[in-house]
């Protein structure tokens, strides 16, 4: 058994699932995410929330990559994965500090930037 | 009605593949709505967890082996044990957050949804067309052909990435830093 | 109409997805589990023997001969332990995370050649899939830790991720020096490459300019260490990482028992804690075996041929019969038990290392060795083609 032949025909989902689905699902991942950022006060989980829609995102990329065979669409998914990672190393980094000053992550109590 | 039939028709017609991609969509919906309502903040990092997983999964069946692996390291592996440290570290209950009204909720999902309803109707019309099997490559999502579009045609960019995460590494150093006077948590 | 017609199509070479649906998956999945349960009953006997014997002592020898039914006895009292569940532990994330930390160790040994013809996926991004596994591990633990609600199992579990990912940068650094000489991620093809099946020239030390054939030797001259020298000194490197990675001593800190109990796993008892144990052994040979595919040829012979005492046609066969799957599996077997055994050596002979000492020589010792070490690696290739 050679492994090098993985992987030479069109995947089975692809076959099946039309491009449209990927669509209803990843609008759907993103509307929770949104619905997250609007009824969370926890900064962590805005966050978290924020991520969540990075990925309805990312999920979409890759299936219109995928589909249409342009690797373009990958690669753009691994620059918003680097992006990602570095904006939670820093944006974590920040929540920790604001939790130091003023004991608390509530986000209705970070409003002094209002005035 | 006619197209709920067809879809039906479609559903009875899957192989495996098929019906893994409405298993894992249907928890990775329930499970990113935990992450949404989860009272206890490291439930919902966990939740969040579970959801990468089920994407990774999507990824695969997508056969696009080498996102579905990075996903696993950098968020399931990286990201999230940050978010897990952070909350560790700031020891989160339960308690801690009061919960915004429930009128602020409503409002919330309503813009949500409808958001949802306005997506979907516009996507209804949008032309996104379908895979061609004459011209269809199965290797686009592997290593190898990642990598050559990466090296030659997104080679600064790349090259970027690097300055960008060295200069994420020294703010995350400098916020992180304690001085002299700054509380002990 | 469209979906009719390409569901009736017969189904070609498997796609990853069908891979992971429908096929080897049913035989490799009672095998790698077998492996790994049974390679604790062994683990464990040759533990206790293997301290027994550098403390001079004798070991367990009461439960049948030389105490051989010891571990078979021990799990018996650990089947009729209670499973207790602390009260203030937050109960499903306590319950869960043995399973969580059993298997995403368990998940590794998928893309494992374990033999010429056996390897449960075989995934083109084997050993990266295989980093990423070993990164998981780190939130089942993070999860004991913090549903234990105690203390010292949190403290543990910080140790213990703090330690995990570290150290994940040097051994990636390490195995991006294999994967560099044999240009490719998939294990079975790493595999073939380190031995006289080979579909490539191997040249003596991988250098083209010595112009010395040696594909047709094998054994030990066609394994990784061998056709870049410098990847002996990688392998020790990624040794010690993979010490690390297993939690194991010098390097267990996150259990270390004189400082904080035992860590992650103070409140766990009966079969979770058995589970706990099972995959640390799990993860101790699921390294050993990467670190024998990687550096040390793999499935291959060590014996090389010599003029006309064909040793390593001797010692090995064509893949696709059943002697070549037999020698397959004894040499990988025989070498990855191998670096178990250095593995207990080092465990019952140096003492446990300072947290600020694993630090250090973690970032400032082991990840910069390994960058010039990949700098020479990628250097070396240049020289190989």
């Amino acid at each position: 058994m050679q492994p090098n032949d993985v992987a030479v025909n069109i995947p089975e989902v692809i076959q099946q699932i039309p491009l449209n689905y990927y669509l209803i699902f990843s609008t759907a991942l993103f509307v929770i995410g949104i619905i997250g950022v609007l009824t969370r006060r926890n900064a962590i989980i805005i966050f978290m929330s924020i991520e969540l829609m990075l990925n309805a995102v990312n999920t979409l990329l890759i299936a219109f990559s995928s589909y249409r065979s342009d690797p373009t669409g990958q690669v753009f998914v691994f620059f918003i994965m680097a992006v990602a990672a570095a904006e939670v190393s820093v944006g974590l980094a920040i929540i920790v500090m604001i939790y130091r000053n003023i004991r608390t992550i509530d986000v209705g109590v970070l409003n002094k930037l209002k005035w | 009605m006619n197209q709920f039939n067809t879809f039906l028709a479609s559903f009875k017609n899957l192989t495996t593949a098929g019906y893994l991609f409405y298993g894992l969509g249907l928890i990775t919906l329930i499970s990113a709505i935990s992450v949404v309502t989860a009272k206890n903040p490291i439930h919902s990092v966990l939740a969040l967890i579970f959801t990468f997983f089920c994407l990774t999964g999507h990824y695969m069946l997508l056969n696009a082996q080498f996102l579905a692996i990075v996903n696993i390291i950098v968020y399931a592996g990286a990201i999230m044990v940050l978010f897990l440290f952070a909350i560790m570290f700031l020891n989160l209950k339960e308690e801690d957050e009061e919960a915004k009204t429930n009128v602020t909720k409503m409002a919330a999902v309503i813009v949500g949804g409808v958001l949802m309803v306005l997506l979907l109707s516009i996507f209804n019309y949008a032309p996104v067309g379908t895979y061609n099997p004459a011209s269809f490559d199965a290797k686009t999502g592997l290593v190898e052909r990642l990598g050559i579009v990466l090296y030659s045609d997104y080679i600064l960019p790349f090259e970027l990435a690097s300055i960008l995460f060295l200069v994420a590494m020294v703010g995350a150093v400098m916020l992180g830093k304690r001085e002299a006077g700054d509380p002990h948590f | 109409m469209r979906l009719r017609q390409t569901c009736s199509q017969p189904r070609q070479t498997p796609t990853f997805a069908s891979l992971l649906t429908h096929s080897p998956l049913l035989i490799a999945l009672p095998i790698c589990l077998l492996l790994a349960t049974g390679f604790v009953v062994v683990g464990v006997y040759t533990e206790r023997k293997v301290s027994a014997f550098m403390q001079d002592r004798l070991g367990p020898m009461e439960v049948g001969k030389w105490g051989l039914l010891q571990l078979f006895a021990d799990l018996l009292k650990l089947l009729q332990k209670e499973d207790i569940v602390p009260r203030a532990a937050d109960r499903k994330l306590f319950l869960l995370a043995p399973a969580v930390i059993f298997a995403s160790v368990f998940a590794g040994y998928a893309v494992l050649p374990l033999t010429p013809d056996f390897q449960a996926s075989g995934a083109a991004v084997g050993i990266f899939y295989l980093m990423a596994i070993l990164s998981f591990d780190v939130v089942g633990i993070l999860m004991a830790g913090w549903a234990s609600n105690n203390k010292y199992s949190l403290f543990g579990a910080i140790r213990s991720v703090a330690q995990m990912v570290s150290y994940e940068i040097p051994l990636g650094l390490t195995i991006l020096c294999a994967v560099l000489v044999g240009q490719t991620l998939n294990l079975q093809e790493l595999s073939f490459q380190q031995g006289i099946y080979s579909s490539q020239t191997n040249y003596l030390f991988g250098l083209k300019a010595t112009g010395i054939d040696v594909s047709d030797w094998g054994g030990i001259f066609t394994w990784n260490i061998l056709r870049n020298p410098f990847l002996l000194f990688v392998y020790v490197i990624f040794f010690i990482c993979t010490l690390a990675e297993s939690n194991r001593a010098p390097f267990d800190l996150p259990e270390g028992e004189s400082e904080i109990v035992s860590g992650f796993q103070t409140e766990y008892s009966g079969m979770r804690w058995a589970l706990l144990f099972l995959s640390e052994y799990a993860m101790m040979l699921l390294v050993s075996f990467l670190g024998a595919i990687l550096f040390l040829g793999s499935w291959n012979t060590p014996l090389p041929n010599i003029g006309p005492v064909r040793l390593a046609d001797w010692t090995s066969g064509e893949p696709g019969t059943v002697w070549g799957n037999v020698t397959g599996a004894f040499w990988l077997f025989g070498k990855a038990f191998l670096a178990v055994l250095v593995q207990m050596w080092v465990r019952w002979t140096l003492p446990r290392i300072r947290i600020d000492q694993m630090m250090y020589l973690c970032w400032k010792v082991l990840t910069p060795a390994g960058l010039v070490l990949l700098l020479i690696s990628a250097v070396w290739r240049l020289l190989m083609v």
